[in-house]
C-alpha cells in the first residue's frame, strides 16, 4: 500500500529505522512489522488535509518556559541501591561491552 | 456523603473507600482486617483475571498496621488512612518490582518513590501492589503487557481496557476499592468504561509525572480510579499537587474535587454533546445508553445543546504521529547498559549491537512498531509533513476546545465507541485497535481534563458502558459535580449501583 503522501514504509525502510533506533529486528518482524506500518502511515497521513501552514505548532499543553528550583544540594539515590539493579558492575561502576569494535 | 450515611459493607471488600476509611477512622475495624480482606480477594480470583503483576503482602501488611497505631495512639488521620490502593506498574515504588508491563524491566527494583507513591504513602493508603497494564502503556486492552493479558471480570474472555486494563479489573474484581492510572490517550477512561468503574484523566500538570516511566511526556497524566465518583474524587485530591520535581507541574490554584462530588448540582448548568463523537462507529447500545445519560441531565434541570469541534476528525492521526515520535525519544533510554534487561554481552558484541539485541528482545511488538514509527516521523526530510503537521493540529484540537468552552460549562461523549470486545479480536490489526481511543484522545492532546463513569449496560450484550465528561483545564471540579449527579440519578433509578451487576468471580 502507498500512502496518500506517497510515503511507503517497505522492509529495507524500516531496517533502516530499527537501524537508527538500536533494535535488531528479525528478518521475520521486518516482514510483518513493513505491513503493518505502512497501514498505519496510510492512516495517518489525514493530518496532511489539514490546512495549517499559519497555524503555530503545539508542543506543549501548558505554556510554562523557564521552570527552576533553588540550587541547594540535596540528597541523591543511593549508590549501592543503584548498582544492585545494573545488569553488571566492575569496580563499583556500571560495566559496560566494548565501545568501540575491533575494526 | 455525609459520614452517618456511609454504612460499611457486610462484606469488606465490596465496601466503598470512604466507608472503609471512615469505619478504620472509627475504630469499627482494622486498616490490618481490611487490608487482609483485600489480600485474601486477590489470592482467590486474581489467577482468573490477572490485574497485578506483583502483590506486596508484606508491606501492606506493615503500612496497614501502621495505620491501625496511629489510630490506637488518637493521633490525626490523613484522608485515605489504612485504606488499599493498587499501583499501576508504570509508577515506581523504591524497592518494589517495577516493570512498566515490559519484560526489558523484569526484576527491576527501583530505588526511589515516583511522587505518586509518596503521596499515597502520605495520605495513609495501604499500596497491596503493582497492577497489569500494556507494555510502557501502549495499548487498549492490556493484551500488549509482556507478562499476558488481564480480564475483564464481567467476561474473562473480554479486554479490561487499556493500557490500565489491571487497575480497572482490580476495582471491578473487588481486589481493591482504589487504583492508580495514568491516561496519555484515554488509558484511565476506556478501561473505566469497558469495566464499569469510574476514572479520570486530571488536567495535565495537575498529578506529578516524577517517576512516571514516561511514554510520550507531553500527554501522560496520572489519576485516579475507583467504583464510585466520590471515591475516585478522595483519591484525586489525594494525588493532585505541585512537585518541584516535575517541570511541567501547575504551581496554581487546584480546585476542591471531594467538594464536588457532594454537590450534585447541574440545574442551569451548559451542556455540549460533541457532535464529532458520536454517529458512524459508534456500537448501537452505546449510543442508545449514552442518549439516555444525555436525557438524565436534561431532567436535571441541565440546558444541553450540540457542539461541533471539526478538528477532533484529525485527532487520532495526530496522536499516532506525536505518541510515537515522544515514545521513540523516551524508550531511547531502554538500553541495557544501566538497568534492566542485557542481551548479548558475550565479550564479542559491541555495545551497539548489544544495545539492539537486548531492545530486540525486550520490547514486544507495540513498542518496536511505535518506535519505528516516531523515529520516522522525527526523521530528516518528514519531520514537517508528520510531527511538525500534527503539532498544528493539535494546535486546532486545543482551539476547539476553546471554542466549545466558551459556550458551555462541560461537553459530553460516549467514552468508547463499543463495550469490551474479546481477547485477540483487534491483536493482529494496530490500526482497529487505535480506534478504540477515538473519543478519548482530543482531551490529551489539549490537556484540559475528562472523566468517565458508568451509565448502563448495552442492551446487545449486557456489558458496561461509559460516559465521558469534559471540562477545560483546572476545572476538574466540573466533572465531579457532572459526574456525582447522573451517577446519583441512574443509581436511584436502578435501585443499586451498576458494579453490583458484574458476575461473581
Amino acid at each position: 500500500m502507498t500512502s496518500e503522501t506517497g510515503n511507503t514504509l517497505d522492509v529495507a525502510a524500516v531496517a533502516r529505522l530499527a537501524e537508527l533506533a538500536r533494535i535488531s529486528l528479525s528478518d521475520e518482524e521486518l516482514q510483518r512489522y513493513s505491513g503493518q506500518l505502512d497501514q498505519i502511515l496510510h492512516s495517518v497521513d489525514k493530518v496532511g488535509e489539514v490546512a495549517a501552514d499559519d497555524v503555530v505548532p503545539m508542543s506543549h499543553p501548558q505554556p510554562l518556559v523557564n521552570v527552576t528550583r533553588p540550587d541547594v544540594n540535596k540528597p541523591c539515590v543511593d549508590r549501592e541501591e543503584v548498582l544492585r539493579q545494573a545488569p553488571a558492575v566492575e569496580d563499583d561502576r556500571f560495566r559496560v561491552p566494548q565501545i568501540l569494535g575491533e575494526e | 456523603m455525609s459520614e452517618s450515611a456511609i454504612s460499611l459493607n457486610t462484606e469488606l471488600i465490596k465496601s466503598s473507600a470512604s466507608a472503609l476509611a471512615a469505619a478504620i477512622a472509627h475504630r469499627e475495624i482494622s486498616s490490618r482486617e481490611v487490608t487482609d480482606a483485600h489480600l485474601d480477594r486477590i489470592e482467590q480470583v486474581d489467577e482468573q483475571v490477572h490485574a497485578f503483576l506483583h502483590v506486596d503482602a508484606e508491606g501492606a501488611r506493615a503500612q496497614a498496621d501502621a495505620v491501625d497505631a496511629k489510630v490506637a495512639a488518637g493521633d490525626e488521620l490523613p484522608p485515605l488512612a489504612g485504606v488499599p490502593v493498587g499501583l499501576k506498574d508504570v509508577f515506581t515504588q523504591r524497592g518494589i518490582p517495577t516493570t512498566a508491563g515490559s519484560r526489558i524491566l523484569e526484576g527491576w527494583r527501583p530505588p526511589y518513590d515516583a511522587t505518586v507513591t509518596t503521596k499515597l504513602k502520605g495520605s495513609g493508603a495501604v499500596i497491596l501492589g503493582k497492577t497489569n497494564m500494556d507494555e510502557f502503556a501502549m495499548g487498549s486492552s492490556t493484551e500488549h503487557s509482556g507478562y499476558g493479558p488481564t480480564r475483564n471480570p464481567w467476561d474473562l474472555d473480554r479486554i479490561p481496557g487499556g493500557s490500565g486494563g489491571g487497575s480497572a479489573a482490580a476495582l471491578a474484581a473487588f481486589e481493591a476499592p482504589l487504583t492508580v492510572g495514568t491516561d496519555t490517550g484515554g488509558s484511565i477512561r476506556q478501561p473505566a468504561s469497558v469495566t464499569g468503574t469510574v476514572g479520570t484523566k486530571p488536567t495535565y500538570g495537575s498529578v506529578s509525572r516524577f517517576g512516571l516511566i514516561a511514554l510520550a511526556s507531553s500527554l501522560d497524566q496520572g489519576g485516579p480510579c475507583g467504583r464510585n465518583v466520590a471515591d475516585t474524587a478522595l483519591l484525586h485530591q489525594a494525588l493532585a499537587g505541585h512537585d518541584e520535581r516535575d517541570s511541567t507541574s501547575w504551581a496554581g490554584e487546584y480546585p476542591d474535587v471531594v467538594a464536588a462530588a457532594a454537590k450534585r448540582d447541574v440545574k442551569g448548568m451548559k451542556i455540549g454533546l460533541v457532535k464529532e463523537l458520536s454517529g458512524e462507529g459508534y456500537q448501537a447500545g452505546v449510543s442508545q445508553r449514552f442518549d439516555e445519560a444525555v436525557k438524565v441531565l436534561t431532567d436535571l434541570g441541565a440546558e444541553v445543546v450540540e457542539v461541533s469541534c471539526p478538528h477532533f476528525d484529525y485527532a487520532l492521526a495526530a496522536y499516532y504521529l506525536i505518541l510515537p515520535s515522544e515514545a521513540s525519544s523516551n524508550l531511547a533510554r531502554f538500553d541495557g547498559m544501566r538497568f534492566g534487561l542485557r542481551e548479548g554481552d558475550d565479550g564479542n558484541h559491541t555495545v551497539e549491537q548489544v544495545m539492539g539485541l537486548t531492545r530486540d528482545a525486550g520490547f514486544g511488538d507495540e513498542a518496536k512498531r511505535r518506535i519505528i514509527l516516531g523515529t520516522y516521523a522525527l526523521s530528516s526530510g518528514y519531520y514537517d509533513a508528520y510531527y511538525g503537521q500534527a503539532q498544528k493540529v493539535r494546535t486546532l484540537i486545543a482551539q476547539d476546545f476553546a471554542a466549545a468552552f466558551d459556550q458551555v460549562d462541560v461537553l459530553v461523549s460516549p467514552t468508547a465507541p463499543t463495550t469490551a470486545f474479546k481477547l485477540g479480536e483487534k491483536l493482529d490489526d494496530p490500526v482497529a485497535m487505535y480506534l478504540n481511543d477515538v473519543a478519548t484522545i482530543p482531551v490529551n492532546l489539549a490537556g484540559n481534563c475528562a472523566m468517565s463513569l458508568p451509565i448502563g449496560l448495552a442492551p446487545e450484550d449486557g456489558l458496561p458502558v461509559g460516559l465521558q465528561i469534559m471540562a477545560p483545564s483546572f476545572a476538574d471540579d466540573r466533572l465531579y459535580n457532572v459526574g456525582g449527579a447522573v451517577e446519583s440519578a441512574l443509581v436511584d433509578s436502578w435501585g443499586h449501583d451498576l458494579i453490583s451487576e458484574v458476575p461473581a468471580l
